[in-house]
């Protein structure tokens, strides 16, 4: 019979409960360090960038963008997708980890889960800034209305993801929200004790009256699981239905049924990316290395790798489809335009980090050199993003018709706009460090070691 | 009680079957047709909330005011809504067209080819077309002026008048100094003008001479005239730069008779040959069979060559001089057996060779028989060594008063600082310039002539033939006409009107025998546009004498690199250079737009490290960007004239470079073609806005292609992937559409098609297609509705050209229908693909989603925007406005409707009479300006259609048919008559 090895230690430095209490909500209740007033302030400025591009985009026109009739998406499209697949990584990683009883989760989750929160608002400003009339965005909810009626055409993708992506966000910040409910309850507690009415006043709203009686975990747990259950398919279906935006069309290079799971796994992959850069700020600047331990990151790194290998897969797949396909539209979009052609840099940036900058987390020396992990977190977004700009940009500008192909560079603007939407989510982040606790405290001190192994380990 | 019933179905107390709907059923939903959508209380209620908080909101904004003044008393010919045709001629004199102006509420928004032409025949040009919006230019002046400041008429007209006087009196010079005039009427004038003030000379100027060839027909055959060519009688054409489908005397015309033997059938295989030789491509050498790169100076000596070679098989006496530049054995030899059925023309403004060509096409015996010398045609009657003698007599100080009509000398004359110097030693100088241009700047009055579609008059482009042109709008400023101006300065109480009719009534009255009253003929003409009378015939001897001589006096070298200064299809002679639409029109070869360019051979721009873009400098005159240009014979180049205006208007100045001042005018006729050209580069760069970037289809099946011998043998040759895919249709879970009613189908003749670009402009004219200005060009933002994709083969110094003009293909399974998540872009019960354009929210998925890439985006507010209409008056320009097609927001996606506004006209009309709609009766825009006859559009549901025919043509396939989109767009197989690679070589 195979015995499991027993796991490690989850949280180190032998903590006991009130410890976890007071180290999770010092951030909160304590005033922030200096580097994050100066962060905050870049933050803002690039949000306020990114104001002004919006600006800019609504008063004049999306000429102002570096679009043309060929290429008629570009970083618009590119940042959405970007940013919906950043905003995966909370939600799989708090349910899939959660309904397979991973206990490693508690550590990562709550910022994970508020990442997704943020990333998802930064997405959802793209579609709606990319509108040529964004006054009439409205057209886009079905709903009853004196227009003869008119509805939404239910046959478009677009119209999908509309669904999906409101549905996601709501999920998602539910999902989040509810499993904060305990630790803001601890800090109502906190704040009473030590007098401060007001934060006693802001997080006894933001508890609902939790009283912490066993009936109140029951359900509180109950319900985290249910939600955890209705939340997990939608992992899966919103970025399938993102991926489908272009797999429903006739474009070379999107026309692939390829392309929902080569979405899903992709979005996973530069969320736990993410989830990985953002964890490091996390344990460096609040000194969380004990509840963040090399172990998380080291798991994390595991995960990646064996992503970053389907990702491979996937590339390869798609690139020997192209071939087999015997299609010469998707062959030139492949081995003309992407691999060889005037895009092969964007080509060879999402591949070599995606597909093979991760594979040196097969050396437990580089999972265990945080530098070297944090580095290689910032590639893979990078090389995530390169993978929206390879599809979106080499299938648009050089399709069917030579005569009507175009190449496209961004504008200022929509560089700003992107920088505005990082903004957006830095300044979220920020917030989060600051105002909520950045670590699921109640479910933390759940997974503690039971106190007869803490002896036998003094022992 | 007693019951009364209202159908049998009552009576019998069915009354689950629904009576049959009195009305049609299509496109209403089935709540309206049963009356279930009735309001209810709650509706009520819903109507009155809104009501109250619309109103509240209304009354707190600041709507616009629209200003909209009905008719108080309606004109009896103005029905709100519905067009008003008039007859009319356009005739710039450059080029020629006898036109049809459609006018709605009293205003012309659109021009179309007159059908009763025997000339024109319907058919029309880009420029023709783009002609309506020079009406609504705010370059145009609004009253007469005396140097820069504005005067009255009575002002001018005493000022002038006393002027005139006086020079007669001293016996000074007046010198009327005229563009072509075909209106007899005017000529009359002008001899008016001449008893009235005897010293005054008539000077005909053409800023595009045919000079040579005048005087080269003058030599032959005693007549200064230029000769009809009978292209459709033609099996043979051989061309020497003559751009005869572009530019050369009478394009539309010569169009017509050549699309008209390019259309081979099955059972008739048959088509012209066609052979060019020029330097440059132009769009008539992109359309030949066999096209050879020469330089010009080979010209003269290819042309002695052709001669000697018929000469030997006509057994008369060679000229001395020929070199077989390349081998033309085979096509003299085929020349000879075309005798009578072959033409040879050259656009070389040179009188040596025109003289030579009139010598070879007389051994060919095609007087007679393709060329016509006894019925000539009249478009051209500059005399270039006239206008030099003027030039030097004003320098000199002999020329005491000039009026310019409709010439621009201080721009386009070679010498431009010559003519303006002595220009200023003239004492009185009146240009009759209608709208600002660079001679009317310096002259001392401007007496602003009418716009043509303001004015009356009469045209005579070929002996006998005679067409009338009729205002369509009252004068929109303070302008008069040029001849009402001189017969006011002549003393005369007259008005021009009264002239013509005058004229017509003694001249032309008794050439016609069907009407014996002159106002019933009068009528008639002037409802039809054209009267048309044969002449007699004379038989004009061929004079040989002089034919040595001037071979030997041909110039038969060049020295270092030939420049040709040539007139490209959108700006011509760049008298209407201000007009946006031309402007923006990419040249059909080059698909260059908004500049002139210096065309390089592929090779020269090798050899020499340049690339697309680089800037140069043409014999030390002016910096020009250069473009590489297939085709282009090596060590020449070559520039595109009607550029670099500088006082014509917010569209024209700045753009480009005047290459009138490149001109060559030592001999007694303008050269157009300048040797030894001095160019060096600047190491500077200047983007050229071009609408197509990559040139060759990339081995793509995109034109099918096949040659004519191939053809005779199999109808569905180079159409074997159409074959195919017929053969396995793709298999589909869903139901196909029907259609019911009508389905309508275009075909484009890929054959006939000769890229001539009218289409583009008409459609721009019929649909309120935006112009968005260079910058947004070179974003690839450009708006037409219709482009003309032009491929390359692969040999990059002279590659096959292909055609083919790209619009909406209206997809039966249209991908652009499904993705719009608003549902703005559905299909219509007739197989259109419509564009809901205020549902429209601008996601641009449809866009992406279609592979023919047909779809435009209002990246700006590119309408209502007098900085994309390039204009100094918005209100001014908006009225050439299509009333019957929507004006686009900013931020919605439109396309090709296959002018669904003029389906529903159509079908109106044929309702109203209580018949089926014939087929033919619906034109839209691009078929009707078409001159090729290239495009075909109808009922594919009506099984005798001409578009039923054209799809069950073996010849017929769709653009990208395997991504089954299923188009409603067909495209015939080229078809190109080559058969022997090594004709000539």
């Amino acid at each position: 019979m195979y015995d499991a090895k027993v796991r490690g230690i989850l949280i180190e430095g032998n903590k006991n409960y009130h410890q976890i209490s007071d180290e999770v909500s010092k951030p909160v209740e304590s005033a922030p360090p200096k580097w994050w007033y100066v962060a905050m302030g870049i933050a803002t400025i690039m949000l306020l960038a990114g104001v002004w591009a919006g600006y800019v985009t609504i008063s004049q026109g999306i000429g102002t963008w570096g679009l043309n009739n060929s290429v008629a998406w570009g970083w618009g499209i590119i940042n959405f997708v970007w940013w919906i697949g950043i905003g995966h990584a909370g939600t799989a990683f708090s349910i899939f980890l959660l309904i397979l009883r991973q206990k490693w989760r508690t550590s990562i989750n709550r910022a994970a889960e508020a990442m997704t929160v943020f990333a998802v608002l930064a997405a959802g400003l793209f579609p709606m800034i990319h509108m040529g009339r964004i006054w009439f965005a409205f057209y886009i909810m079905p709903y009853p209305n004196t227009r003869g009626p008119l509805w939404v055409n239910y046959n478009s993708p677009l119209f999908w993801d509309v669904v999906a992506i409101s549905t996601y966000l709501m999920a998602s910040a539910t999902f989040w929200y509810v499993g904060m409910i305990p630790d803001f309850a601890t800090i109502r507690d906190r704040a009473k004790k030590t007098g401060n009415k007001i934060r006693e006043a802001i997080y006894g709203t933001l508890a609902f009256g939790w009283d912490g009686s066993t009936k109140t975990w029951l359900r509180f747990e109950h319900l985290a699981m249910i939600l955890g259950g209705l939340t997990a398919p939608l992992v899966i279906s919103v970025h399938s239905i993102v991926a489908m935006d272009f797999a429903t069309s006739v474009m070379p290079g999107w026309h692939t049924t390829i392309f929902p799971p080569y979405f899903v796994i992709g979005a996973i992959f530069s969320g736990f990316a993410m989830v990985l850069t953002l964890m490091i700020i996390i344990r460096k600047f609040y000194h969380f290395e004990e509840y963040v331990t090399k172990g998380h990151l080291d798991a994390i790194g595991r995960i990646l790798t064996f992503i970053s290998l389907i990702m491979g897969t996937a590339y390869l797949t798609e690139i020997f489809i192209a071939w087999y396909s015997g299609s010469e539209y998707e062959f030139f979009t492949f081995f003309k335009n992407r691999i060889t052609g005037d895009y092969y840099w964007a080509f060879y940036a999402m591949f070599i980090s995606n597909a093979i900058v991760p594979q040196l987390f097969w050396i437990k020396k580089v999972r265990n050199n945080i530098t070297i992990v944090f580095i290689m977190s910032i590639i893979i977004n990078i090389g995530m993003w390169f993978e929206r700009y390879v599809i979106v940009v080499t299938s648009l500008s050089k399709d069917y018709l030579p005569s009507a192909w175009a190449d496209y560079s961004p504008t200022i603007v929509e560089i700003m706009l992107y920088i505005g939407t990082l903004g957006l989510f830095i300044l979220g982040v920020l917030a989060f460090f600051k105002y909520i606790p950045m670590f699921a405290a109640s479910e933390i001190k759940g997974i503690l070691k039971p106190t007869t192994i803490k002896e036998e380990q003094n022992n | 009680m007693k019951k009364y019933w209202r159908s049998l179905n009552e009576l019998q107390g069915n009354l689950s079957v629904d009576p049959e709907p009195e009305f049609s059923t299509i496109g209403i939903s089935e709540d309206e047709i049963k009356g279930k959508a009735k309001t209810s209380r709650r509706d009520f209620l819903k109507l009155l909330g809104f009501g109250v908080g619309y109103a509240t909101i209304a009354a707190s904004c600041e709507t616009p005011v629209n200003k909209a003044i009905p008719y108080l008393i309606k004109p009896d010919e103005v029905t709100v809504g519905v067009a008003n045709y008039y007859a009319s001629t356009f005739f710039d004199g450059h080029d020629y067209c006898s036109i049809l102006v459609k006018t709605r509420e009293g205003r012309p928004i659109k021009l179309e080819g007159n059908e009763l032409s025997s000339l024109t025949k319907g058919g029309t040009t880009a420029r023709v077309q783009a002609s309506v919006l020079n009406l609504y230019d705010s370059a145009r002046y609004k009253n007469p002026k005396k140097g820069t400041t504005d005067i009255s008429w009575d002002d001018a007209d005493k000022a002038i008048i006393e002027e005139l006087n006086k020079i007669a009196e001293q016996g000074g010079k007046i010198v009327i100094f005229s563009s072509t005039i075909i209106s007899p009427s005017t000529k009359k004038i002008f001899k008016d003008f001449k008893e009235k003030y005897p010293t005054t000379q008539v000077v005909y100027y053409d800023a595009v001479s045919y000079s040579a060839m005048l005087d080269a027909n003058l030599k032959a055959f005693g007549k200064r005239v230029l000769p009809d060519y009978h292209f459709d009688k033609a099996d043979l054409i051989v061309s020497f730069g003559a751009d005869f489908l572009g530019n050369w005397i009478s394009p539309v015309e010569f169009t017509k008779q050549y699309s008209s033997k390019r259309k081979p059938e099955k059972g008739n295989p048959k088509m012209s040959k066609h052979v060019q030789f020029e330097s440059t491509m132009t769009l008539t050498g992109s359309n030949a069979d066999y096209r050879i790169p020469i330089k010009p100076s080979d010209e003269a000596a290819l042309l002695i060559e052709l001669y000697n070679k018929l000469a030997a098989k006509a057994g008369v006496e060679t000229l001395s001089g020929g070199k077989a530049i390349v081998n033309i054995d085979s096509l003299a030899a085929e020349l000879w057996e075309n005798k009578g059925k072959s033409l040879v023309v050259c656009g070389t403004n040179d009188v040596n060779n025109q003289y030579i060509v009139n010598a070879i096409n007389n051994l060919l015996e095609n007087y007679g028989k393709t060329i016509d010398i006894n019925a000539p045609l009249l478009l051209k009657q500059g005399n270039d060594a006239e206008v030099k003698a003027i030039v030097e007599e004003m320098n000199a100080g002999k020329v005491a008063a000039i009026f310019f009509n409709n010439s621009n000398p201080v721009y386009d004359y070679p010498e431009k600082e010559k003519f303006a110097e002595g220009l200023k030693k003239v004492a009185l100088s009146v240009s009759f310039a209608s709208a600002k241009d660079e001679t009317s700047q310096v002259c001392t009055y401007t007496c602003p002539d009418n716009n043509y579609l303001e004015s009356w008059n009469d045209a005579e482009p070929k002996a006998g033939h005679y067409s009338l042109a009729q205002p369509s709008i009252h004068q929109l400023f303070d302008t008069r006409q040029m001849q009402d101006s001189l017969l006011k300065w002549m003393g005369k109480d007259k008005q021009y009107y009264d002239c013509i009719r005058t004229y017509w009534e003694k001249a032309i009255f008794a050439k016609q025998t069907a009407f014996a009253d002159f106002t019933s003929f009068w009528n008639k003409s002037l409802h039809d546009g054209v009267f048309e009378t044969t002449i007699e015939t004379e038989t004009l001897a061929f004079n040989n004498e002089g034919l040595a001589e001037a071979a030997n006096k041909t110039k038969k070298s060049g020295e270092g690199i030939e420049l040709l200064v040539y007139e490209n299809i959108g700006i011509g002679n760049g008298a209407n250079a201000n007009n946006p639409w031309l402007q923006e029109l990419p040249d059909p070869v080059s698909k260059v737009c908004w500049d002139n360019y210096l065309a390089v051979s592929y090779n020269y721009a090798k050899a020499n490290g340049l690339e697309l873009g680089d800037i140069v400098k043409v014999n030390n005159q002016f910096e020009i960007p250069i473009l590489i240009q297939p085709g282009q014979a090596d060590e020449t180049v070559a520039i595109a004239m009607g550029y670099g205006r500088t006082n014509a208007g917010l569209a024209a100045d700045g753009v480009g470079q005047n290459a009138y001042t490149l001109l060559d005018n030592s001999g007694n006729h303008k050269s157009y073609i300048i040797s030894g050209v001095k160019i060096e580069k600047t190491g500077k760069n200047h983007q050229l806005a071009l609408t197509q970037e990559y040139h060759t289809m990339q081995g793509r099946d995109i034109v099918h292609e096949t040659s004519l011998d191939e053809y005779a043998k199999n109808p569905t040759a180079g159409n074997e992937a159409h074959v195919k895919h017929e053969e396995n249709k793709p298999i589909t879970l869903y139901p196909g559409r029907t259609y019911e009613g009508h389905h309508w189908g275009l075909a484009l003749d890929l054959n006939a098609c000769t890229g001539c670009s009218a289409c583009v402009i008409a459609c721009q004219a019929e649909n309120n297609v935006p112009v968005i200005g260079r910058d947004e060009v070179i974003n690839r933002r450009i708006m037409h509705w219709m482009r003309i994709d032009r491929y390359y083969s692969e040999q990059a110094d002279n590659p096959e050209v292909f055609y083919m003009p790209v619009m909406c293909q209206h997809c039966d399974n249209a991908p652009c229908e499904n993705v719009c998540p608003v549902a703005a872009t559905p299909h219509s019960d007739e197989g259109l693909n419509q564009m809901a354009y205020n549902r429209c929210i601008g996601t641009r998925y449809c866009m992406n989603n279609c592979p023919y890439r047909v779809r435009r985006f209002n990246w700006y507010q590119f309408t209502n925007n007098a900085k994309y209409a390039f204009t100094e008056d918005l209100d001014l320009s908006r009225m050439v406005l299509n009333p019957d097609v929507l004006v686009r927001t900013r931020g919605v996606v439109e396309k090709c409707t296959m002018c669904v506004q003029r389906i529903q006209e159509g079908k109106l009309n044929a309702k109203k009479e209580n018949r089926p709609l014939r087929d033919g009766e619906i034109k839209p825009a691009c078929l009707q300006a078409c001159a090729a006859d290239a495009i075909i559009f109808g009922d594919l549901n009506d099984k005798d259609s001409k578009i039923v025919a054209a799809y069950e043509n073996e010849r017929n396939y769709h653009l990208l048919e395997e991504l089954h989109t299923l188009p409603s767009v067909g495209y015939l197989t080229k078809v190109r008559n080559k058969s022997d690679e090594n004709f000539i070589s």
